[in-house]
């Protein structure tokens, strides 16, 4: 308790029912070369605390970067007023409010962090990744890129509640755009999805240079292969493009905040109604859902979410039937119904809200070479390119940077501008075979978008390879 | 924090850095109170207050950015700025020249403040709390102070704050089909609140009639001035960037070449003046009144951000680093209001669109599904509201060949974007009639 913000908070008896503070310090540091030129760096010094107030009936937030005495105390008065305006309003009831005090803490597993490589190497690194990305006149634009991320949370509550968290966050990633004859194509390194909280040991199985050379041969690649067909056929999708499937048609529909409507204004409603867990058939039996923080460094892990609640991995699909919900303490409260510790905000100038974290299919047993032995007529595709789906977050369209046609159980040649598009509701029913431990993979992303005001959170999704059967499949537009 | 704690934090900067150094400062900060609703009581409610100062040291060619959040005891901020751009200094030594670095030597300062005038939140709560008892009514109430600024070590100042309230709300009448509208401005009318209420309540009625699940396939449609910013935020997404352009990637590519063209009633700008984007950039130069990007449906210019300028030889126009308008206007049409419904005749009224992206960037096919209250009309009169449908359709058709006319009158929106901070910018757009609009799932 020697840290002074954590005294000027703890220290004082705030006039008020409950309290609970997040106190937030982020560094943050952004370096990339683009056409072996390096851009701007940037480097970040983020701090400052979101305190919640329960005061009777009402509950208030507020958040400042004045971590001072005088303005921690305004902060606590800020929150308070809106607590005692919004008493008679609330949509919710006092007693459906956490009161929760946690203890503990957790650490990314991250070995060889960014302070470990000097900023010399870091460039470096970036560097010959660029040279290697630009080595062909076919490529008109390159960029290799790190963004890492110390963050380190600190939640305190009114009876005595403490748990401090560090997160080490690393966000690399490469991209290539190949152009010739009024063509241009796209590949990054997964769909920008390669988001961890492990350090540059994840270079160890891939190196960063290797994999800079197969961004700029698939992309060049790309320029001259035939346009992906357009049919109804089967579809195995990649764990890159699996992470933005069960981002959007099951993540987002099992955010409890959402079936109770919280954003309907906003990011939407569901599909999924209350009563439905328990019974609906979201999948084939092959479909396995867990929401897991504890996969470790995966981007989204972590011991306590922000409401305090100790986060453990729960099934919310087990056997293609639909379980539990994506839904904190106060959702859970309002909706009755069991949920997990996913309420988190973006950083401490947002309020926690039910977010994603790491939500995951679990590995089946087939692998790569079975799956694709099963497909008489069909498509791969690698790495989310293009998203959209309906605020009911049901009928979708994604499109992938890379595909591969198959015939008759084997891969025969690369298919550029692959699209497919379905409905959630039936999608995950036509889950035909899921790849086992050797196919599963994890990735992540720093972009989700929700709330109002609006939050950008991190979350992780981790997967194997997946047959689907019977998807609409197209390719380039013709008109 | 405001413009003197702004201006106070970076005076003696030109001295810790010394006379090897130049440097800009670029500033942003904003008090907001947020409120979110729903079934017409309170959500959330709460207060942010944030700044940020982001600091490029400057060496000859060589630079590095330093940004920090500013706590609000200036001894204690500078303290802490000094550290980092103290950091900043020794890490140049790791940095090689950077061909493409551009600020602005040229002095030129503004200043444009305003005073906080609007009623407190909590009154405007307690207003709406009881103007929607009873209603499914869903959204949000955001307002408050905004500023950003600008400092060099040339002795340049720039400094914007500005007041607006945003309150953007929907009432359902179940599961999907609802009402969406938005109040926003300097200045809170409850008059005017209470109207778009109202409105939205009468609309509500038409979403109480039997939904019509339209075949895929083409069909006569009219996007309205929303529908419409939901189009340009896409095309906003590296469309205008001269260098998404010179490096083929902008989503409107074939237009800058000429291959093909829009509607030639179609004059898109990036309009500063009349807008509410910030009237300068982070190197300091300040932006033009107007910049005309699509002039009678033809590629006119990009928008130019200083680095993009340096790197290919040209003028900057002011644009910021991901070079995206602020301010977009779309030129006004001839298609009175009250004819939008004859004109259409039989089709698809579109308020709103949803989660747009490109099926096809090279030749700016965009995705998206309608959302809200789109409504079946036939003979000018609307027959039953929508369910949920995705279209998949080319610019060159939508603001092409298949537009009939643009609207006489134009809707101001205020961004409603709040990721980190609140958006300052705005678009000024009128509604659209197209022959056709392709509907696919």
């Amino acid at each position: 308790m020697n840290h002074p913000v954590i005294r000027r908070i703890c220290d004082r008896k705030w006039p008020v029912d409950f309290w609970n503070v997040r106190l937030v310090t982020s560094k943050n540091e952004e370096l990339s070369v683009r056409q072996k030129i390096v851009q701007p760096a940037r480097k970040v010094l983020d701090q400052g605390m979101m305190v919640t107030v329960l005061n009777g009936s009402g509950v208030g937030y507020a958040a400042t970067s004045d971590l001072s005495e005088h303005g921690i105390g305004k902060a606590f008065e800020s929150a308070t007023a809106w607590a005692n305006q919004t008493a008679q309003h609330m949509v919710f009831k006092a007693e459906d409010f956490p009161g929760v005090h946690p203890q503990g803490s957790y650490q990314s597993p991250a070995k060889n962090t960014y302070h470990s490589v000097s900023l010399k190497d870091r460039l470096d690194l970036l560097k010959q990744a660029s040279e290697v990305l630009s080595s062909n006149s076919k490529i008109v634009d390159d960029e290799a890129s790190f963004s890492f991320n110390d963050v380190s949370q600190i939640f305190l509550s009114s009876e005595g509640g403490h748990a401090e968290q560090s997160f080490h966050y690393f966000y690399p990633n490469l991209a290539a755009v190949a152009h010739e004859n009024g063509l241009t194509q796209f590949r990054t390194l997964n769909g920008r999805g390669l988001a961890s909280q492990f350090g540059f040991e994840i270079f160890e199985k891939r190196p960063f240079k290797e994999e800079a050379v197969r961004i700029r041969e698939e992309a060049i690649e790309l320029l001259s292969a035939e346009n992906c067909p357009t049919g109804k056929m089967d579809l195995i999708l990649m764990p890159d493009q699996m992470m933005l499937q069960i981002h959007e048609s099951i993540g987002h529909p099992l955010e409890l905040d959402r079936i109770l409507g919280d954003e309907r204004n906003y990011a939407g409603t569901s599909f999924v109604t209350l009563d439905m867990f328990g019974t609906y058939q979201y999948g084939s039996k092959l479909l396995n859902i867990t929401f897991d923080p504890s996969l470790e460094g995966e981007f989204a892990s972590y011991a306590f979410d922000d409401e305090g609640n100790t986060a453990k991995r729960e099934f919310l699909i087990k056997d293609g039937i639909l379980v539990r919900p994506l839904g904190g303490l106060l959702s859970q409260s309002r909706a009755k119904m069991p949920g997990v510790a996913n309420a988190r905000g973006s950083n401490w100038n947002r309020p926690a809200i039910d977010r994603m974290a790491n939500l995951n299919l679990e590995p089946g047993n087939s692998s790569f070479d079975e799956i694709v032995s099963a497909v008489e007529d069909g498509v791969i595709m690698h790495s989310n390119i293009s998203w959209s789906i309906d605020d009911s977050r049901n009928k979708f369209q994604f499109g992938c940077e890379y595909g591969k046609l198959v015939k008759n159980g084997r891969v025969v040649k690369t298919v550029r501008n692959p699209n497919y598009r379905g409905i959630s509701e039936t999608f995950w029913r036509s889950l035909k075979m899921t790849g086992n431990q050797s196919t599963f993979e994890f990735y992540g992303t720093p972009f989700c978008g929700k709330g109002e005001p609006n939050q950008a959170i991190r979350v992780g999704h981790a997967s194997p390879a997946c047959l689907f059967e019977g998807v609409e499949v197209f390719g380039e537009a013709t008109t | 924090m405001t413009r003197d704690y702004f201006f106070d934090l970076v005076a003696d900067l030109k001295e810790v850095l010394g006379s090897s150094y130049v440097f800009t400062a670029s500033f942003s900060g904003e008090s907001s109170d947020f409120v979110r609703f729903n079934n017409a009581l309170v959500r959330q409610a709460g207060t942010v207050n944030q700044g940020t100062v982001q600091v490029d040291v400057i060496k000859g060619m060589r630079h590095t950015l330093v940004a920090l959040s500013l706590g609000g005891n200036l001894d204690d901020d500078k303290k802490a700025l000094h550290a980092l751009v103290n950091e900043a200094k020794a890490n140049l030594e790791y940095f090689e020249d950077d061909p493409f670095l551009l600020y602005s030597t040229d002095v030129k300062d503004s200043l444009d403040v305003v005073d906080a005038r609007l009623p407190p939140a909590a009154e405007i709560v307690s207003t709406i709390v009881e103007a929607t008892r009873g209603l499914q009514f869903v959204g949000i109430h955001a307002q408050g102070l905004t500023h950003r600024g600008f400092a060099n070590s040339f002795g340049q100042r720039n400094f914007v704050t500005r007041e607006t309230f945003n309150t953007d709300f929907s009432i359902y009448l179940s599961a999907d089909k609802a009402v969406k509208a938005n109040v926003a401005g300097k200045t809170w009318k409850t008059d005017a609140f209470m109207q778009e209420l109202e409105k939205s309540k009468k609309m509500l009625s038409l979403l109480s009639r039997p939904a019509k699940t339209l075949a895929k396939g083409n069909y006569r449609a009219f996007l309205s001035p929303t529908a419409v910013g939901e189009i340009c935020s896409m095309l906003s997404w590296g469309g205008f960037s001269e260098k998404q352009g010179r490096t083929k990637q902008s989503p409107l590519m074939q237009l800058r070449t000429s291959e093909r063209s829009l509607h030639p009633s179609v004059h898109l700008f990036e309009n500063t003046a009349s807008g509410t984007g910030t009237p300068f950039e982070s190197g300091g130069y300040l932006r033009p009144a107007k910049v005309e990007l699509i002039k009678e449906g033809r590629w006119a210019n990009g928008l130019v951000s200083p680095r993009t300028a340096k790197e290919y030889g040209i003028d900057t126009n002011g644009a910021n680093g991901n070079e995206s308008p602020e301010s977009i206007e779309i030129g006004a049409g001839s298609l009175a209001g009250e004819d939008i419904l004859s004109s259409l005749g039989t089709g698809v009224l579109i308020n709103n669109l949803w989660y747009l992206n490109f099926s096809d960037r090279t030749k700016c096919q965009l995705t998206g599904m309608t959302r809200f209250a789109t409504f079946w009309v036939e003979n000018g009169e609307i027959l039953a509201p929508m369910n949920v449908i995705r279209f998949d359709d080319s610019i060159y058709r939508l603001f092409g060949s298949n537009l009939e006319a643009l609207t006489k009158d134009r809707q101001f929106m205020l961004d409603q974007s709040t990721y980190e901070e609140r958006s300052t910018g705005s678009m000024h757009l009128p509604g659209a009639l197209v022959k056709e609009i392709a509907f696919t799932l």
